[in-house]
């Protein structure tokens, strides 16, 4: 039996082996390049090879680095929550009362998720504008009598265009925890007493945890490295730490300070997401399975 | 009872229609403006024509950005399928040491933002000397994909019922006739459901293209370059219609293979996407 594991185990990591050492060379070997990048300085066109903390000085000293990142982490738990707060209903009702054709409400979902995201971004812009679609049906309308300025280029504009960007990825994992709940617990609950609210509280949302904390983490974490959203709709009072991080790849050219920003950011967010997910198993586990 | 029942059923299903006017608003303004016989994007509209099309038609620079994009996301979806193919059956069929953390390491870029992975690959191909290209776009997309063809392949093959392997074996077939003859078929809808996703996810990819693509550009990167001119919007606005079309049309054709696969398996057809 122990040869049968052995040879079980060595055709698995033969089989696993290319992706491994495809992901190690271009994932592992370029990340911790970025690391090591980071305690390095540039001088033009130069490279200064001296470890140095001075990118991280500048990265977490300068005001403007501080106000960016600051701001990208707000917009993006803003967006986490308001994304997850709406797509929660979604699921529940997907999950819960839609007896036949869930696979088509899925797909319904999925659609918009798969045209272009630069112009799904973009047409925001349109509907937002001033000019825009939403300004011209509620002035027609005789809503308003003059078009709303606040819901273009500033970090509005941002948190619903991300929303509506992440959708998808909030309500599948939120579906999916859902559709794992046996539904005799609810029926436990309600015959010992338990009213809907309750019972929701009580049974369903401590079991959907998992789902809820696995969509917050999926939408939290490649939020916070969006440049384009800021960059079409945000103005110069959305902008993120994605686009400095982009502009010193580009046009500012110091790697350096952007692969120092780009550590920091992401160790900001990796430790929000550890507490949200240690919050989340708490929360969760207070139910007994 | 009665109460309740209006609580939850009615609001929940018009939150629900509401919910979806917001994710389609966007996408429906694209075909409309597309028809549109006005320079402006903005309503009133103004009249049907076809032209913004036939100007694609007529767009150089456009048929060398398509065809670029083309070859990258074919090269992807192929690389990408064999590999998370691969991965898949390692993950569903063997045992090893330190399973958890390989396959997790191998989904990571599922959650790294794309600019994290975009910028780390540059830098080290700039290290390299290496020179951008259409290559090393198509080295960022397969990290990117793969994991998502794992993820559908991952349902197809734990679905595969391992006694029929071993009875192929019994009856004298080879590994290689295993494989072909019993292997694949069964997996085959997967494969090509596979094969479908990460060919749309990479002909829309824009960030890792844009940091990573030399003098040709990819569709998206065209499609950036083309938002700064107010006059080439309504043709971008008719490029991405197209784009839908046949994003819906390839969805929809990878959606049919994904059930083919599960009917073959005799699982149950509503069991969500393997995307999740």
């Amino acid at each position: 039996m122990a040869r049968r594991l052995d040879k079980d185990a060595k055709q698995g990591l033969v089989l696993i082996s290319p992706v491994l050492v495809y992901a190690l060379i271009l994932l592992a070997a370029p990340l911790l390049l970025v690391l090591t990048f980071s305690f390095w300085t540039q001088n033009y066109l130069d490279i200064d090879r001296t470890l140095t903390l001075a990118n991280y000085r500048e990265a977490l000293g300068t005001p403007i680095y501080q106000t960016l990142m600051l701001r990208s982490i707000t917009i993006s738990l803003v967006v986490t929550v308001v994304t997850v707060v709406l797509a929660f209903p979604i699921a529940y009702f997907l999950s819960f009362h839609v007896k036949k054709r869930k696979a088509l409400w899925l797909f319904l979902i999925t659609v918009p998720f798969w045209t272009s995201y630069l112009l799904r971004v973009f047409l925001w812009k349109v509907i937002l504008g001033y000019n825009g679609v939403l300004n011209t049906a509620l002035m027609e309308l005789g809503i308003i009598d003059e078009p709303l300025t606040f819901i273009l280029y500033n970090a509005n504009a941002v948190v619903l265009t991300l929303a509506h960007a992440w959708a998808p990825f909030a309500i599948l994992p939120i579906f999916v925890a859902l559709e794992k709940i046996d539904r005799s617990l609810l029926e436990a609950a309600e015959d010992l007493g338990d009213g809907p609210f309750r019972r929701f509280w009580r049974v369903t949302l401590p079991l959907a945890m998992p789902g809820v904390v696995a969509a917050t983490l999926i939408v939290l974490i490649p939020t916070v490295g969006d440049f384009i959203t800021p960059k079409l709709v945000g103005g110069t009072e959305g902008l993120m730490i994605a686009n400095m991080i982009q502009v010193q790849f580009g046009k500012a050219n110091n790697a350096p300070l952007g692969a120092a920003l780009a550590v920091s950011s992401m160790v900001i967010v990796a430790t929000i997401s550890v507490m949200i997910y240690v919050a989340g198993r708490y929360f969760g586990g207070r139910v007994k399975r | 009872m009665k109460w309740r029942r209006f609580f939850s059923i009615n609001w929940l299903l018009v939150y629900a229609v509401a919910y979806m006017i917001f994710l389609y608003a966007p996408v429906i303004l694209l075909p409309l403006f597309a028809f549109n016989d006005g320079t402006i994007i903005a309503f009133p509209l103004s009249g049907y024509t076809t032209k913004w099309f036939v100007s694609l038609w007529e767009t150089e620079a456009l048929h060398g950005a398509v065809s670029n994009s083309l070859l990258v996301a074919v090269t992807t979806a192929l690389i990408s399928t064999s590999l998370g193919a691969c991965a898949a059956r390692a993950a569903a069929r063997y045992r090893f040491p330190g399973k958890q953390a390989i396959v997790g390491f191998i989904m990571l870029p599922l959650v790294l933002p794309e600019i994290i992975v975009a910028v780390a690959l540059l830098i080290m191909l700039v290290q390299l000397g290496l020179p951008l290209s259409l290559w090393t776009v198509v080295a960022g997309h397969v990290l990117i994909c793969t994991p998502f063809s794992i993820a559908i392949l991952s349902s197809a093959f734990a679905g595969l019922d391992q006694s029929l392997e071993e009875a192929s074996f019994d009856l004298g077939e080879t590994r290689w006739g295993t494989f072909s003859r019993v292997t694949l078929p069964l997996v085959l809808p997967g494969v090509i459901s596979s094969l479908l996703i990460c060919f749309t996810i990479s002909l829309d990819e824009f960030i890792i293209a844009f940091f990573l693509t030399g003098t040709d550009v990819t569709l998206p990167v065209y499609i950036w370059s083309q938002l700064r001119f107010p006059t080439k919007l309504p043709s971008v606005m008719a490029l991405g219609t197209i784009l839908l079309a046949l994003s819906v049309l390839l969805l929809v054709a990878a959606e049919w293979f994904r059930r083919r696969a599960a009917a073959r398996q005799g699982q149950e057809i509503s069991t969500p996407g393997g995307l999740v």
